[in-house]
């Protein structure tokens, strides 16, 4: 007589081990099927096209009713078994049938997770995993417009891309800042997140849902931070969880999962699980290849075979048509692990390999997944890759001469009426013609013909790379210093590139001009938010996480983690309000060292981190606010009493330097920016070793620039002489301006200024009239946004409060 | 959870590329989180000069110290590059979204806390 087989559960898993099981024996069982679906064996993972219209229901079939009648197999759909009897070795169902069994299969999959928010019972909120929540979002699809879907993961995102195809307006809300945190890293999720915006799909991360708002239809969904958005439908595709509770009913051993042995055996000798509901050596799996694994184990094992499942090593694809990616093993990094980055800008790829020991520990490809498998092989594998180290980036099958990446890829991009000398306002496609029509070779000629990069010179690289573009392998471009070790391109490259790209984020900008690391450096990092700080003026949204930690606490850490604290003193001035508030708060918070400092400040030191926002409140509620003598920004504009007193002074020193302050305070600079005004030749406000430094004379104003005190000294440069006050501040805002476009991160005007020339900049400010007023313009243009009091918007407003604040305190 | 693990926090609470600090009556704990979401917890102090690594700027897995720009492993606190030195490392947990610290030896377990 034959053995009985009972197999819970029509699945993917259950179906796909019987399959296996009747090619080794297929006489050996009497089976028979549960499923409590009403369908017969369907492919799950191929649920996603069929919400995006793409597939049908029937094309996604695995096995239909012919196939369990012509393998004689005993199938009952809609029918669920409620209850395992070990004793009687029974199961029993929903239906009262009760079916004896010699060895039981569980294969109950799992149950989507549905997070606990008030509201999560409302009509209109459904969950992603059989063909019933297909048919329902396909239905809702036609009747309503706004879908939410919450989660980021796989099957979120699938679901998103589905629901637009339906014509929805979709918005996925993730938890995590990227998007698949758990299969991509940052850059990847990035380069995913653009894709999917680009498809007209929202995406809000770090987004946190609150409640589920509506009368009996769910109506929109309410954030922690209290956004609301509109929502007819909602879809939960937070994470699944295995589906136990009939194992645990029968005691059978059960962590996440029903534990099971490398044979798939449960506690009980006869009952096996397979798929999503069992846990294997600790580990749940979530995807297809693991379960037909754990199939393949379990049939050889109930064929008398002493086949065994030693665990998956898995690997991740996103079916959203047009989006390729893939990822396996670990790429989270770390000790002795090296990374292999391979950006191209021009096709829009990412590929990033971690390597430990010679050997592929992860894998993660955007844009190009072809070589996924074979990554994946070697990292399955464990093959020393030592041998082909060199090119393992550019995959398997391509041959040395196809794989080079384009170095220029980023100036091949660019359209040929891209302005590559701003200056000079000379656009590639000039450039080129004129290499070809009068067979430049070197630089000097095409700056002789062109003017490009005959001015600032900043763009000389780029100019470099225009030639090299034009005049191929015949044209060497001169070895420039690149910003960091993350990329080959210079500051000044990145600069130009980035307007000329509109790169409005860092990660944008690391994929188009090809980074080699994955997220960049403390080097890199910080210059990039400066850029795009100084590029894009009130667009940009400065990350935090960038800065040194001076600019992310506005105030500067000592050397025993204490901070210090300079209050703004307009122009070196105070009076006995503010000198009493200082003395107030020095009492308060038992500061121990107050001191002048070099710049006309009082600076306030030793103070514990966590008062920082209270003394900003006192200090605030007095009037004062940040001096910023923490930042790559402005930092004092120095006087001298002048005319307002001295016997000598010819122009009111005073009063220019609270002009100049006023308006140039809060700005970011590329290295910290030094004013100082006095009020005659005497020069006691030491004007000459600034920044920017004004001096008085009997007719007017000389301006001076370039200057520093510090390790190297440099005294100024003469700008020029002028006479009337507004011209002092026109000529101060535009020379800031022109340091802020140019200047290198890290670098103080008096490098700038030999490095470009005084002439240069003398042109630019001095002769050209209308440029000082464009930069003056763009000064005032990026001022608008810069004047916040960073020390109220702490105190006050409480922003960034998990900078002051332990995450908690022990013992 | 064993008398060994302290809860200390959600883990929204730590900036990405960030750090937060858990004060212990002795050495602070800083608590780091990677880009990828990954959390590790190291003595706040730097090998070097004794810098709080928690207020340095965190990529990859390695903190640079505010102080000198030490770069140090977040896995074993070794300094990297040519310096040498090391903060010791606190192991961390993650459950449920709730973050857990192994209990240096200095801080007594409370009995119901844990």
């Amino acid at each position: 007589m034959k053995k009985k087989l009972v197999i819970i559960g029509n699945g993917m898993a259950g179906m796909r081990a019987l399959e296996e099981l009747l090619k080794i024996t297929p006489d050996e069982y009497d089976v028979t099927v549960f499923g409590a679906e009403p369908h017969v064996n369907y492919n799950r993972i191929m649920l996603s096209p069929v919400l995006a219209g793409e597939q049908k229901f029937n094309d996604i079939i695995i096995n239909d009713r012919s196939w369990y009648e012509d393998n004689d197999i005993r199938l009952f759909t809609g029918e669920k078994i409620i209850t395992i009897n070990r004793p009687n070795k029974t199961v029993i169902s929903d239906k009262d049938r009760i079916i004896p069994y010699d060895s039981l299969w569980i294969a109950t999959g799992s149950d989507p997770f549905i997070i606990p928010v008030p509201g999560k019972d409302l009509d209109g909120v459904v969950t992603f995993r059989d063909i019933k929540d297909v048919d329902e979002m396909i239905a809702a699809s036609k009747t309503y417009k706004n879908v939410v879907v919450i989660g980021g993961g796989l099957l979120g995102l699938e679901a998103a891309y589905g629901l637009k195809r339906n014509g929805m307006t979709v918005t996925v809300i993730h938890l995590a800042n990227t998007l698949m945190e758990r299969q991509l890293d940052e850059a990847a999720g990035y380069l995913l997140k653009s894709d999917l915006e680009s498809r007209d799909i929202s995406i809000l991360t770090e987004a946190n849902t609150k409640e589920l708002m509506g009368k009996d239809r769910v109506e929109a969904i309410k954030l922690a931070d209290d956004t609301i958005i509109p929502a007819d439908l909602v879809v939960m595709a937070v994470g699944i969880r295995p589906s136990i509770a009939l194992a645990k009913g029968a005691n059978l051993d059960c962590n996440r999962g029903v534990v099971v042995n490398d044979h798939l055996q449960t506690s009980d000798p006869d009952i096996f699980a397979v798929g999503e509901c069992a846990e294997h050596r600790g580990e749940i799996y979530g995807l297809v290849s693991p379960l037909y694994e754990m199939g393949r184990a379990l049939a050889g094992f109930m064929a008398g075979y002493n086949s065994s499942y030693k665990g998956s090593v898995t690997s991740t694809k996103l079916k959203v048509t047009g989006v390729e990616l893939f990822s396996a093993g670990d790429f989270s990094g770390g000790e002795g692990t090296e990374d292999i980055v391979l950006r191209d800008a021009r096709r829009g790829i990412y590929k990033r390999l971690v390597i430990k020991n010679d050997r592929i520990i992860g894998a993660v490809l955007y844009g190009d997944v072809e070589d996924g498998p074979w990554y994946f092989q070697l990292l399955k594998d464990k093959d020393k890759i030592d041998d082909i180290r060199d090119h393992l980036i550019f995959g398997q099958s391509l041959s040395m001469g196809d794989l080079m990446v384009d170095p220029l890829s980023a100036v091949t991009a660019l359209p040929l009426e891209a302005e590559i000398c701003g200056c000079n306002g000379i656009c590639k496609g000039t450039i080129i013609s004129t290499i070809t029509d009068k067979g430049l070779t070197t630089l000097d000629e095409v700056r002789a013909h062109t003017k490009a990069s005959a001015s600032c010179g900043s763009c000389t690289h780029l100019v470099e790379q225009v030639m090299a573009l034009t005049l191929g392998s015949d044209y060497e471009t001169q070895t420039a210093t690149p910003l960091c070790g993350c990329t080959d391109h210079t500051h000044d490259d990145v600069r130009h590139l980035i307007l000329l790209n509109k790169l409005k984020e860092i990660p944008a900008v690391m994929q188009i001009l090809q980074w080699k690391t994955p997220n960049g450096c403390s080097k890199c990092r910080p210059a990039l938010n400066y850029y795009l700080i100084a590029a894009w003026p009130g667009d940009y949204k400065d990350d935090y996480q960038s800065r040194y930690i001076n600019e992310r606490v506005h105030a500067n850490i000592q050397k025993d983690g204490t901070y210090s604290v300079v209050p703004r003193m307009w122009g070196g001035l105070t009076n006995p309000r503010e000198l009493r508030a200082i003395a107030d708060v020095a009492d308060k918070f038992s500061i121990p060292t107050v001191k002048v400092t070099g710049g006309q400040r009082i600076d306030l030191l030793g103070i514990r981190k966590e008062d920082l926002p209270s003394v900003w409140a006192d200090l605030n509620a007095a009037g004062m606010v940040s001096g910023h003598a923490y930042g790559k920004s402005l930092r004092t504009v120095k006087t001298c009493v002048g005319q307002e007193w001295c016997r000598f002074g010819t122009q009111m020193s005073m009063g220019m330097g609270v002009a100049l302050e006023k308006m140039a305070w809060g700005s970011w600079t590329p290295h910290k920016f030094k004013m100082a005004v006095s009020g005659c030749p005497r020069n006691c406000a030491e004007a000459t070793i600034k920044d920017f430094g004004v001096v008085a004379v009997e007719s007017g104003w000389e301006l001076h620039v370039g200057g520093n005190g510090g390790m190297h000294v440099r005294a100024c440069d003469l700008l020029c002489k002028v006479t009337t006050d507004e011209e002092v501040m026109e000529y101060a805002a535009a020379f800031m301006q022109l340091y802020r476009e140019e200047g290198h991160y890290l670098e103080r005007t008096a490098p700038w200024v030999e490095r470009v020339g005084l002439k240069s900049i003398k042109e630019r400010i001095v002769d050209d009239s209308k440029n000082r007023q464009r930069l003056t313009a763009r000064f005032h243009l990026s001022q608008k946004d810069s004047q916040e009091d960073p020390w109220a918007e702490r105190a006050k407003h409480h922003i960034h409060a998990h900078e002051f604040k332990p995450l908690a305190e022990v013992g | 959870m064993s008398q060994n693990w302290i809860e200390v926090g959600h883990l929204e609470d730590i900036p990405y590329l960030g750090s937060r600090v858990v004060k212990t009556g002795g050495t602070d704990i800083a608590i780091f989180k990677t880009a990828t979401g990954a959390v590790f917890a190291l003595e706040d102090k730097c090998p070097h000069k004794g810098g709080p690594l928690s207020q340095g700027i965190v990529h990859g897995k390695s903190v640079s110290c505010p102080l000198h720009n030490w770069n140090i492993s977040l896995e074993n606190g070794e300094v990297l590059g040519p310096d040498k030195g090391c903060s010791p490392v606190i192991r961390t947990q993650i459950i449920g979204g709730k973050v857990f610290l192994e209990r240096p030896p200095h801080i007594k377990a409370t009995g119901t806390d844990g």
